[in-house]
């Protein structure tokens, strides 16, 4: 299994506060992945670590194969779409496109008008009049057309209504099916991730707290209810995520690679959105201590 | 790359070729009368000059003091902040350009777009005044014209604007790319420019080329003289020495050492009321010059012009060098 993105030990500090610390990583090649944390959580640090727009403070990262853009071949492997997705405002749509052409070694030009005409952009409009979601579009438009082997996406949909959403994720994945390429992109909405990825990236404080394919992970976690009881008594195999407890019910979400035999529990299966959740409200020393625990067994 | 830069920069450029060309507009059709002028005169043309060519004159040496300083605020210091506070640095970052390359391309277009428009500018107004500037280094007596070693007029005349020009854009470019955020860029790049062009002409210009000096005796029918300072300096104006930049006085005493000007003179000089006669001042100055004192004057000679033009715009240019690197190791290590 090749993998599109590895990062070993990887971490960055700004000034006194590391923004991504501890980070081990191996995403698939191939896949739609989804990176969900709530804001501040180092999610845009670990997209622009890997997009080369950051140098990493501790570790390493390499992506495709190489180091993140080490030079114009690694740069026309990785396609990036930043935050807000900038765009030049004097520039018309054309000259985007003109751009594109002039500085990407693999652009696909045909592909690239071939999209602004589906999308209904009027080329010779400047990008400075474009809506939201119109200006998503032409940074999507140059992201894909440049045909990378990764396209990396910052909060592509954060700006975004509803609709311009929805269409903006379809358009994508439309992309995806067509040119075989692999898609990390970062959302705070469980829900857009639940919709399009295969495999999903969990961050809090700084720190990666599950990753893996988002079907291993609904298949492995569960809600636990029962009378109240001591933690210790769980079976090797379950790893307890969050644990609340009344004065006479006892409630665990846990991770396990089998099932669930104990009948003093009532066993509920989790969502997406549920697991993520858990593991959004675990207090955060507990990731060091468990860290064993964190890798999931595909 | 190429093609980017000069797409987002061609409005910039427009604006300044149509305003250089309209300044050499200009001064092509008032400037042959000038030298017509000067043919006749010589150099008691200072006195004939028309009070609308004496304004051209003044706007001439202001525009080209003023173009570097415009050129490092509005097309250095956006440069790249703007780039950075828009975001769009990633768009190109990411579509197969490295950064080095992205800043070269920028830096060079601009350096080389600054350069022209002041080497131009002040092509266009040195020419337009060298009949002037020929009669005041000839001797025309003036207090309304600079010679042009004088620092005013200096820095508006051959080749040290395109010096001056490359080093504001640079700096521009840094300042932007250091504090990211475009106006507080621009007036740092202002504030900075002057600072520099200032302390240049004080400090170090005058030690560009080797000066001359020359020792005058201090007596009411030798070199005129200013009194300031309530008669503790004197200054020695060199009226045979035309187009002259007096760089540094020094009184000497009787043994030819720097001193003091001694406070007998200001005791002689001294009045009940009012300044003091004519008679009274012709007969302190020739009681100090009796006591053996003189006025040594260094100065840069009018024929140092250009060793002094050459050194400065080495000094300049190297100055921006200089910030380029900084800026293409800033970009590498320290832009996130």
């Amino acid at each position: 299994m090749s993998a599109v993105l590895r990062a070993r030990g990887l971490g960055k500090r700004y000034k006194k506060r590391w923004a991504l610390q501890n980070c081990d990583l191996e995403v698939p090649a191939g896949r739609v992945v989804g990176l969900v944390g709530p804001n501040g959580a180092g999610k845009s640090t670990l997209l622009k670590l890997a997009c080369g727009m950051l140098t990493p403070t501790a570790g390493t990262i390499e992506v495709c194969g190489g180091r993140p853009a080490a030079g114009v071949e690694q740069l026309a492997k990785v396609g990036f779409v930043a935050q807000d997705t900038p765009v030049y405002a004097a520039l018309s749509v054309a000259d985007h496109l003109d751009f594109g052409k002039r500085l990407s070694p693999g652009w696909d030009d045909a592909e690239a008008r071939d999209r602004i005409r589906r999308l209904g952009l009027d080329p010779k409009q400047r990008a400075g009049k474009l809506s939201g979601g119109q200006r998503a579009q032409l940074a999507l438009t140059l992201g894909i057309a440049k045909r990378p082997e990764l396209l990396i996406l910052d909060e592509p949909v954060a700006a975004l209504d509803p609709l311009a959403r929805r269409e903006f994720m379809q358009d994508l994945m439309e992309a995806v099916a067509e040119h075989e390429l692999s898609i990390v992109l970062s959302s705070h909405l469980v829900s857009d991730v639940e919709r399009t990825c295969d495999y999903v990236i969990v961050v809090v404080d700084s720190q990666v707290q599950v990753a893996g394919d988002i079907d291993d992970l609904v298949a492995g976690h569960y809600r636990l209810t029962g009378p109240r009881r001591d933690m210790d008594a769980l079976p090797a195999g379950q790893h307890v995520i969050t644990a609340s407890h009344t004065d006479r019910q006892t409630t665990l979400v846990v991770r396990t690679d089998t099932a669930v035999h104990d009948p003093s529990w009532t066993v509920d299966p989790l969502g997406l959105e549920d697991i993520v959740l858990a593991y959004m409200a675990r207090p955060a020393d507990a990731v060091r201590d468990t860290r064993p625990a964190l890798e999931v067994v595909r | 790359m190429i093609w980017l830069t000069w797409r987002q920069f061609r409005t910039q450029a427009a604006v300044m070729s149509a305003a250089v060309a309209a300044l050499a507009a200009l001064l092509a059709v008032t400037g042959p009368h000038l030298a017509d002028l000067y043919r006749t005169a010589g150099s008691s043309l200072v006195d004939q000059v028309s009070s609308s060519d004496q304004t051209l004159y003044y706007t001439g040496l202001l525009v080209v003091l003023a173009v570097p300083a415009v050129i490092g605020m509005f097309w250095g210091a956006p440069l790249i902040s703007r780039e950075l506070e828009t975001g769009t640095n990633c768009l190109a970052w990411n579509q197969g350009v490295t950064r080095t390359r992205w800043l070269a391309v920028k830096l060079g277009v601009g350096a080389v777009a600054a350069m022209t428009a002041a080497g131009l500018t002040s092509l266009a107004v040195s020419w337009w005044s060298s009949p002037i500037d020929r009669a005041v280094d000839g001797g025309g007596a003036t207090d309304t014209y600079f010679a042009r070693l004088d620092p005013v007029a200096f820095a508006a005349r051959g080749v040290v604007p395109m010096a001056h020009a490359a080093f504001a854009f640079v700096l521009g470019v840094a300042l932007g790319l250091v504090i990211r955020r475009t106006l507080p860029a621009m007036a740092a790049t202002l504030a900075l420019y002057a600072a520099v062009q200032i302390a240049v002409p004080i400090w170090i210009r005058p030690h560009l080329a080797a000066a001359d000096r020359t020792t005058v005796p201090i007596a009411p029918d030798g070199a005129p003289i200013s009194i300031q300072d309530g008669a503790k300096q004197i200054v020695a104006h060199l009226e045979d020495v035309p187009g002259a930049w007096v760089t540094s006085q020094q009184t000497l005493d009787a043994a030819g050492q720097p001193a003091a000007v001694p406070s007998s003179f200001a005791d002689c000089l001294r009045t009940e009321a009012g300044p003091p006669t004519l008679q009274q001042v012709d007969r302190c100055v020739a009681d100090l010059g009796a006591l053996g004192y003189q006025q040594q004057v260094t100065y840069q000679p009018a024929g140092n012009f250009w060793s002094l033009q050459w050194a400065e715009t080495g000094l300049y240019l190297g100055l921006a060098l200089a910030l380029t690197g900084f800026c293409a190791w800033w970009i590498r290590r320290r832009v996130t």
